[in-house]
């Protein structure tokens, strides 16, 4: 029979053996994990180690790949939160403040519009009646007046405000573009402040993200309980303006009475004084947003509530040129100077930022307080002992079947047998090393799918076989029914795995969680496995069959 | 020649449409059963589908169903049933039940003040016990996980009757899909007549299902392909016996090895998974035998335009448009 093209079987093997490399790191998981631990902290820290840092960063060389299978939350233990962020409570907190501004405005126009009262409505609009109805367009102009431009991709040219009239009545209500622009940064905004708050307590690898349009998803391993984790969620953060009395590297200088030695954020090393008093709290800020200064360099545009104005335009008064400390859980976030009085509550806090981190800070400013509440649609609770348990019964379950299909095969197809089995465990190795490389979750029942793709995987060589066998029967030379073999089965190989890989596809595309994990073990084991029996099966028995070159087989 | 281990005879001869009344009829007979004892009794929906809250509880002691109910009674909490998990994997001092409460007024999940009182009148009961895990889907997103269920089986086998016809002819497809229908079906007979916890992961045993099923029927289909390419003129009938008898030992090998894997994955697996594991092994059994009696009987029943077809993508194909 003729052999393969020398490179095409270069490039299997090479496949083969990355899979095994590749695999490698999770028979040894915890040493490979506490490597990795050590290596992000060491990272993080800039480079140097502590002792038992660097202990741990042995137990694994460096020139080996570490990538891991993650375990899922059903494996390791954990908790497992599906919230629902109730955007419409921020809609109400924005009309609620549009109000007074209604007010003073049309107060201005008095004598065209007469008297002017909020009349009741549902949250998130606002109905103002006016006495005169003779004035309605101008009080429409002046309302309309107090509407920007919305500042998002797909709301370009639409204003942030919907005014209507309704009988003698004005209706106001943010704009579909705005309401969508405010989706985005409430959900966004209760995204950063959940990732702050779960990474405090520092557990490994948590999942927070956006689900659809308005939900996020939670996942930490390792945590106690979801009520834990709900509780940690609560907590606010906590915002202050605070006076800076000097800066310095000094970790352990001595910051005097009444005052406060904090860390610099995103700076390491740095450190500053500040006055322990702040001059303002967050708890007194309404609003920050992206914007640019005057010299067009990102900045955050802020604003305080009226009694913060007062007491922020008093300090900026008095301390132009010094500068002043934003202050985040302990942390300084930046240390602008002050440039001028800043009154009316609002100001900017300029710096040398990105676009992204001027994004970032106006995020974390607003971050105080979660910004709208939240409904908790879905919760699970994992025991390590439950996650441990499974990961066991999983283990003994997979041996169990290899030994068992291995046997089987051998007994079937002897020598061909062994061959495949050979190609059975580079499948294994494939699977755990593509999972690992693309950083795949490893969940319940993907161990399930990792024992049906052990059962499964041999199909293709089964067909194979069996074809081998029927060709032999007509008579055929040995090498020829070999070949002819792998040729007639390829097209029901082919077929039956592309249907088996579309319910794996669907799988992914509509299953969530423990459901999705598994659609990704079954796809990529539908992948390796019929790798391994056209290609890995196909080299041995060449190998074999050119260098024993029997005159007659038996598969 | 060295010894091997056969299911089946090197050649059969078996004539598979022998008793077509019993097998065909009787498979058609069990899906309509199926149906309605789906119907009529029900599925015993996991809170992923229903709402509610699940807590797994562990001890060194002795599981007392009656106390943990009487411990639970003064607290307000609607439905509760309490069950015990016996499974060969538990060691002696193992002890595992689940306790399932209805879902709650609103849309939101369990509180935590409820949990943490129905925890602390457990441990009241008996000091021993700890909580393994608790679950709790509130009613809203259950809604939306049906939904997701059902539209996720229709798109796999949507997809399925397109690529087969896609592949083969649209005679196949039809085959194919009622092959699909009949074990997914009768699977979730079972699960309705045995009262078996029907959860999420039961959904995506059933798409595993109509996977693995596709792909047993698309061996047979590809070689009944050949076998018509090569015996122009027998009847069908006769091609699809022969065809049958040709992949019979595949089919039962291939079977033969998955059923390996899954009774290790049932017998050893554990508790938390053996639904999905069973409703897997279930529909496998069903699958290897509807590519065998049912696939083909509907292909046959609709009959195949056996004519000498023009190969396609050739010019002649629109030629006599008008003829």
């Amino acid at each position: 029979m003729n052999p393969m093209p020398l490179w095409k079987r270069v490039l299997i093997l090479l496949v083969c053996a990355w899979g095994i490399i590749a695999a490698v790191p999770n028979l040894n998981y915890t040493n490979v994990e506490k490597h990795n631990d050590a290596a992000t902290a060491i990272d993080a820290a800039g480079g140097t180690a502590t002792a038992e840092q660097s202990a741990d960063l042995a137990l694994w060389p460096n020139f080996l790949p570490s990538n891991l299978v993650n375990l899922g939350l059903d494996l390791r233990g954990g908790a497992h939160l599906l919230a629902e962020v109730r955007v419409e409570d921020v809609y109400k907190a924005r009309m609620d403040a549009l109000w007074p501004e209604v007010r003073d405005a049309l107060r201005d126009l008095r004598d065209q519009v007469g008297n002017v009262r909020r009349q009741p409505s549902p949250e998130g609009t606002l109905r103002v009646a006016i006495s005169n109805p003779a004035g309605l367009t101008a009080a429409l102009d002046a309302i309309n007046d107090l509407a920007t431009p919305v500042v998002s991709l797909t709301g370009v040219g639409q204003n942030d405000l919907a005014v209507s009239v309704e009988g003698e009545e004005i209706v106001i209500q943010l704009s579909d573009a705005e309401k969508t622009a405010t989706d985005n940064r409430t959900i966004q905004q209760s995204l950063e402040i959940i990732r702050r708050r779960v990474d405090e307590v520092g557990t490994r690898e948590p999942t927070i993200q956006r689900q659809g349009e308005d939900r996020v998803l939670i996942q930490v391993p390792g945590i106690g309980s979801a009520a834990e984790l709900k509780a940690l969620i609560g907590t606010t953060a906590k915002l202050t303006f605070n006076p800076v009395v000097g800066r310095t590297t000094d970790a352990g200088a001595n910051p005097g009475a009444r005052n406060q030695l904090l860390p610099a954020m995103g700076e390491p090393g740095v450190y500053y004084i500040i006055e322990e008093t702040p001059v303002v709290t967050g708890e007194e800020l309404t609003d920050a947003q992206p914007a640019f200064d005057q010299n067009n360099r990102p900045a955050v545009n802020f604003r305080f509530n009226p009694s913060g104005a007062r007491k922020f335009g008093d300090y900026t008064a008095a301390n132009i040129g010094a500068p002043f400390a934003i202050v985040l859980d302990d942390e300084v976030i930046s240390a602008p100077v002050i440039q001028s009085h800043i009154p009316g509550g609002s100001g900017i806090i300029t710096g040398s930022f990105s676009v992204e981190e001027s994004t970032q800070l106006a995020v974390l400013l607003r971050a105080g307080a979660l910004p709208a509440e939240m409904n908790f649609l879905e919760e699970r609770t994992i025991g390590p002992e439950l996650g441990q348990d499974s990961i066991d019964a999983g283990k003994i379950a997979a041996i169990i079947s290899m030994c068992a299909v291995v046997f089987f095969m051998w007994a079937s197809y002897g020598l061909f047998g062994f061959f495949a089995n050979i190609a059975l465990a580079i499948n294994m190795a494939l699977i755990f090393g593509a999972l690992s490389t693309v950083g795949g979750t490893l969940t319940l029942p993907g161990i399930a799918g990792i024992v049906l793709t052990i059962g499964m995987a041999v199909d293709a060589n089964v067909l194979v076989f069996e074809r081998i066998r029927e060709e032999l029967r007509s008579a055929r030379s040995a090498g020829r029914a070999i070949e002819l073999g792998y040729e007639k089965a390829k097209s029901a190989i082919v077929d039956a795995n592309i249907t088996t890989f579309i319910t794996a596809v669907v799988l992914f595309a509509v299953g969530t969680g423990p459901v999705r994990g598994f659609a990704i073990t079954l796809g990529i084991g539908i992948i390796t496995s019929v790798f391994t029996a056209l290609f890995v099966t196909r080299i041995f028995v060449e190998l074999w069959f050119n260098r024993a070159r029997p005159k007659t087989i038996t598969v | 020649m060295a010894w091997r281990l056969r299911l089946v005879p090197e050649t059969t001869n078996i004539d598979f449409f022998r008793w077509q009344w019993l097998t065909f009829g009787g498979s058609m007979f069990l899906s309509v059963v199926a149906i309605i004892a789906w119907v009529f009794m029900g599925l015993n929906f996991g809170i992923d589908f229903k709402g509610g809250t699940t807590i797994r509880t562990e001890s060194t002691q002795a599981v007392d169903v009656g106390g943990y109910r009487a411990a639970l009674e003064g607290l307000p909490l609607g439905d509760v049933v309490i069950t015990e998990v016996f499974d060969p994997t538990f060691g002696d001092d193992q002890n595992v039940a689940m306790v399932r409460i209805s879902a709650q007024e609103g849309s939101e999940a369990i509180t935590p003040e409820t949990i943490t009182a129905v925890e602390a009148a457990l441990k009241a009961h008996d000091p021993a016990l700890t909580i393994a895990s608790v679950e709790s889907v509130g009613p809203k997103v259950s809604g939306e996980l049906i939904w997701a269920a059902v539209l996720s089986m229709v798109a796999a086998t949507g997809c399925i009757l397109i690529y087969i016809w896609l592949r083969f002819e649209w005679q196949y497809s039809v085959g194919a899909v009622a092959a699909l229908v009949h074990d997914v079906f009768i699977t979730i007979g079972i699960f309705a007549v045995f009262q078996i916890k029907f959860d999420l992961t039961v959904i995506a045993a059933l798409l595993t299902i109509l996977g693995y099923s596709i792909n047993d029927t698309v061996v047979v289909f590809d070689r009944l392909r050949e076998n018509l390419m090569k015996y122009k003129t027998m009847p069908l009938r006769d091609v699809m016996n022969l065809t049958v008898n040709e992949t019979l030992s595949r089919t039962l090998m291939t079977s033969g090895t998955t059923l390996i894997a899954l009774i290790a994955m049932l017998v050893f697996g554990g508790d938390v998974i053996r639904g999905f594991v069973f409703a897997i092994t279930v529909g496998i059994v069903l699958g290897t035998y509807s590519s065998v009696y049912v696939a083909k009987n509907m292909v046959l029943m609709i009959g195949l335009d056996r004519s000498e077809k023009k190969k396609s993508g050739t010019p002649d194909e629109f030629a006599n448009i008008d003829a």
